[in-house]
């Protein structure tokens, strides 16, 4: 048993809405009660689709219960066949319908209907969502493209590849399928399905014919290609394309898969370079950032932080343990301890004992940012409603690198400003508790202080009360706020380590030599 | 529609020395960050206790679960009063019995905090019946009292229960309690001479509990617009012997109030046909409200559940040919919607945005459970919260 506030992911049976409301064509018969009709609103709701996910819900009842839940299911599973007349259908349980076991493939079977029905097997106590999009997707790609003759020699047209792993309710998965799509015919190469966002059960047969596999989004892909590799002998990319070093490793890859040259890379040109390297940008220089989200997004970002804004990572981590391999790997080379968690609040008390000057993350940590009054950019799923914008904001490609410069530096105070908040810090109208003034933001100085207050409540137990004298405390304020809880740390720790009990003026001006920047 | 757990969204607010620790699936906590839209700040005073794999293979005794759950709990949260277990499709259905587990933990805890149990299975309860739920465990928990006094039975707005107790209060009908009651540790007491009045429309076992305890239902329309809310005060005025003079004096300055809001938005929604889709059982008081005080027309009310009796009132009022439908089969609702093209289409938040690119105008109905449309001076708000839809789709020109 677990106890749970927020969660990261939904349960398995939501991955596989996100793969049927992602294509076309296709039903999905799920076995469920009423009260799960509320995912329909993540749908229609967050991510302001215009259409009902392709769902059938059975509705089952308490007194259903031990009576007639397996006849229930038939019905709604042949009335859906008959309304909504579907290429093809998917059929499973939600985790109460689990329980009462009635083998929703098989009673589908039974019905004979003229359409390949695909069962789902999706164990709603031990696995969750992005588990589930990633089985239904499989289990789609194995049902509809097993049957398929292996793909005809391709000598004579442009190569061809498919995209894989876009669904619905992904984080910016519209925009990165266009950016992707794009920068692929630019090389020279043709795609051949993009799924499943926007593809029929009909398309999902085609797979074969493409030369090689994109797969763009590992934790709802992998799974899927790695099937199509074997069986069909199509390689897939393992790159994925965040930022602009690893949008030029992407490219490589997939001209090596497509058996072409690599392009002058010049021509491909993203702004965000020169914008990293102007020197409006050296203020960005060494910014603590703190990274969590799903294992792809996290990685993608630490090497976007690290090597093209020269940020300095200070604590790593995901939700997702079957992504967590890497992601320990890279906090290592970071020196860093990876955090692989689903508890929001160790990722709090995280961010809390940190003390980043940025945090990027997703809408979990979005929360726990305004709440400590730290600067925060989403990168990553779960996301809400104001992460599915109107404009096309790319996070993969050349354009995505430009999209990330602007959303990652746009929550921290401007370069000029931060040096005129440390320079006057008494200032009544313009100093550094009325927040960054481009974001209208307030009183964001008191909540650092408190958080670092918090955060040591909370802490190790062992560490003995420090006490700050009046003139120190008195300096403290006046450092900037968005600096002050690192200063303050800082000091702490360099009094603990001198065996200190007062801090004064002196220990505060000895730390910060001790330190620097 | 949404299963019973969702009103722990207001409940959780409302009382504010209880937590909420729902036993079930993943499912229900991702239900319960995603029904209501935003994830509230600060920390909830709800969690989910998630069933795993190795509780139900018996690899773990899962009453032993629940004991250090609850016991992890309790140490991370001291403030917590009263805890209520509140049962889920999955703990329903392997017949995890959280009333002996809720008595074997009261033990543990008392005095220092009660811990009640109660079902929001979505097999069971749908949306606003799990505060049914949660206000009858509350019943037999409520001291005894021989004072014939009133209770008002709901949650409420707090601004809207400050209007009603100002009111009772002019009336001299008081004391007045609220169940459930935004004072912590209060728990208004309850007898054979009290009588109680219902302020929603969802409380069928509530009323029987009450009821069973020996106090008086006074049944009337409910508070929603004018005329509801003046037949809902005049009806304990009525039981409090106060005479029809004083109850004029008190209540003509706020009800004239409430017409006159009401008049701003006659003109846009006076003619307008409705269509109601069942989610939260106010469907029924709201197109009467709708009906008669702003002369709107009525496609088909929808509502999850119907109590014959509570609703009596408001059903007698209603245009006799209106199409009354009971429970929710979507599809065909959906069919009868597009049939009827409506003006206005109250619906869940999984229906809106597909209906409104359907070319359809909808409200969305969870919105009339987390607003104050209750009493006099929200009238003028309920109205609006219709209209602005519709005005909305005539300023667009996009």
């Amino acid at each position: 048993m677990q106890l749970t506030v927020w969660t990261y992911e939904g349960p398995p049976h939501v991955g596989a809405m996100r793969i049927a409301t992602a294509m076309e064509g296709l039903h999905y018969v799920l076995h469920a009660p009423q009260g799960d009709t509320y995912a329909d609103l993540l749908f229609t709701m967050i991510e302001r689709r215009a259409k009902r996910p392709p769902v059938t819900y059975t509705t089952f009842e308490a007194r259903d219960l031990g009576s007639d839940t397996a006849e229930i299911f038939k019905r709604a599973a042949k009335d859906a066949y008959e309304r909504f007349r579907p290429q093809a259908m998917i059929v499973g349980a939600s985790c109460t319908a689990e329980l009462i076991q009635d083998d929703p493939g098989g009673l589908t079977k039974a019905l004979d209907l003229p359409i390949p029905v695909i069962p789902l097997e999706l164990p709603s106590y031990s696995k969750k969502e992005n588990w589930g999009a990633s089985e239904t997707f499989y289990r789609l790609v194995r049902g509809l493209a097993a049957e398929q003759p292996k793909r005809p020699p391709n000598r004579l047209s442009r190569p061809t590849c498919n995209v894989l792993g876009p669904t619905a309710l992904g984080f910016r998965h519209r925009d990165d399928v266009r950016e992707i799509t794009g920068l692929l015919f630019q090389l020279g190469i043709d795609v051949n399905v993009v799924a499943p966002l926007g593809a029929t059960p009909q398309d999902l047969t085609r797979l074969p014919a493409a030369d090689f596999n994109v797969s763009l989004y590992p934790e709802i892909a992998d799974v899927a290609a790695r099937f199509l590799e074997k069986e069909f002998g199509q390689p897939y990319s393992k790159t994925i394309p965040i930022g602009v070093g690893a949008t030029n490793d992407f490219i490589v890859e997939v001209c090596g898969l497509a058996g072409i040259e690599v392009p002058d890379l010049s021509a491909f040109a993203s702004n965000m370079p020169w914008w990293s390297r102007s020197v409006d940008s050296n203020y960005l220089t060494g910014k603590r950032v703190f990274i969590f989200g799903d294992g792809t997004h996290a990685l993608a970002a630490a090497r976007v932080a690290a090597d093209e804004l020269a940020f300095t990572v200070v604590g790593l981590g995901c939700y997702n343990r079957e992504f967590a391999r890497p992601v320990r790997e890279a906090a290592t080379e970071l020196g860093l301890e990876a955090l692989i968690t689903e508890d929001y609040l160790e990722v709090e008390a995280a961010i809390a004992r940190l003390q980043p000057e940025l945090i990027l993350g997703t809408q979990m940590e979005r929360h726990i940012a305004k709440r400590l009054g730290i600067p925060c950019a989403v990168i990553s799923a779960p996301v809400h409603v104001q992460d599915f914008p109107a404009r096309y904001a790319p996070q993969m490609g050349f354009e995505g690198a430009n999209v990330l410069f602007d959303t990652w530096v746009h929550p921290l105070i401007m370069g000029l400003e931060e040096h005129l908040l440390g320079m006057f810090r008494e200032d009544f109208e313009f100093n550094d508790s009325a927040g960054a003034s481009h974001l209208g933001g307030h009183g964001a100085a008191e909540k650092v202080s408190d958080a670092v207050a918090a955060s040591e409540q909370t802490g190790e137990g062992a560490i003995a009360v420090l006490h700050w004298a009046p003139e120190a405390e008195n300096e403290l304020k006046k450092i900037p706020f968005f600096v002050r809880g690192k200063a303050k740390r800082n000091t702490e720790a360099f009094a603990r380590d001198k065996h200190l009990e007062t801090i004064t003026l002196e220990t505060l001006y000895d730390a910060k030599a001790s330190y620097g920047r | 529609m949404f299963c019973g757990l969702t009103s722990i969204m207001w409940l959780h607010r409302k009382m504010q020395d209880a937590f909420f620790l729902i036993v079930g699936s993943r499912t229900c906590a991702h239900l319960m960050q995603s029904a209501a839209g935003v994830m509230i700040f600060a920390e909830p005073r709800f969690a989910t206790a998630i069933i795993e794999e190795r509780d139900l293979a018996g690899m773990a005794d899962i009453n032993e679960e629940l004991n250090k759950t609850v016991s992890r709990l309790l140490e991370r949260r001291p403030e917590i009063k009263l805890l209520f277990l509140v049962g889920s499709c999955p703990s329903e259905v392997i017949k995890l019995d959280l009333g002996r587990a809720a008595e074997r933990l009261s033990m543990a805890y008392s005095p220092r905090v009660r811990i009640l149990n109660y079902s929001g299975s979505g097999i069971e309860t749908t949306f606003t019946q799990g505060e049914d739920a949660c206000l009858t465990a509350m019943v037999p928990e409520l001291p005894h009292t021989d004072a014939a006094e009133l209770i008002v039975v709901g949650a409420l707005a707090d601004v809207v229960e400050d209007q009603f107790e100002r009111i009772f209060e002019a009336l001299g009908i008081g004391p007045v309690h609220f169940l459930p009651s935004r004072k912590p540790g209060h728990m208004p007491p309850v007898g054979p001479n009290t009588k109680f009045l219902l302020a929603q429309p969802w409380l069928r076992d509530t009323a029987r509990t009450l009821e069973a305890r020996g106090a008086m239902h006074l049944p009337a329309l409910f508070p929603l617009g004018a005329e509801g809310t003046t037949s809902w005060l005049k009806v304990a005025a009525d039981a409090f012997g106060v005479s029809a003079e004083r109850f004029h004096a008190v209540t003509e300055m706020p009800r004239a109030r409430a017409i006159r809001a009401l008049a701003r938005y006659h003109d846009t929604l006076a003619g307008k046909s409705l269509f109601c889709f069942p989610d939260s059982q106010l469907e029924i008081p709201l197109a009467r409200f709708l009906s008669r005080e702003l002369g709107m027309t009525l496609e088909e009310v929808g509502t999850p559940y119907l109590h014959s009796v509570h609703m009596a009132d408001e059903l007698a009022l209603l245009p006799a040919d209106v199409r009354i439908s009971e429970g929710q089969d979507v599809d065909l609702q959906l069919d009868r919607c597009r049939d009827a093209r409506p003006d206005i289409t109250l619906c869940g938040l999984g229906l809106a945005n597909p209906l409104e690119d359907e070319g359809l105008t909808t409200k969305w109905s969870i919105e009339l459970v987390f607003t104050p449309i209750q009493g006099y001076e929200q009238c003028g708000d309920l109205a609006e919260l219709f209209a602005r839809p519709l005005i909305r789709r005539t300023r667009l020109a996009v």
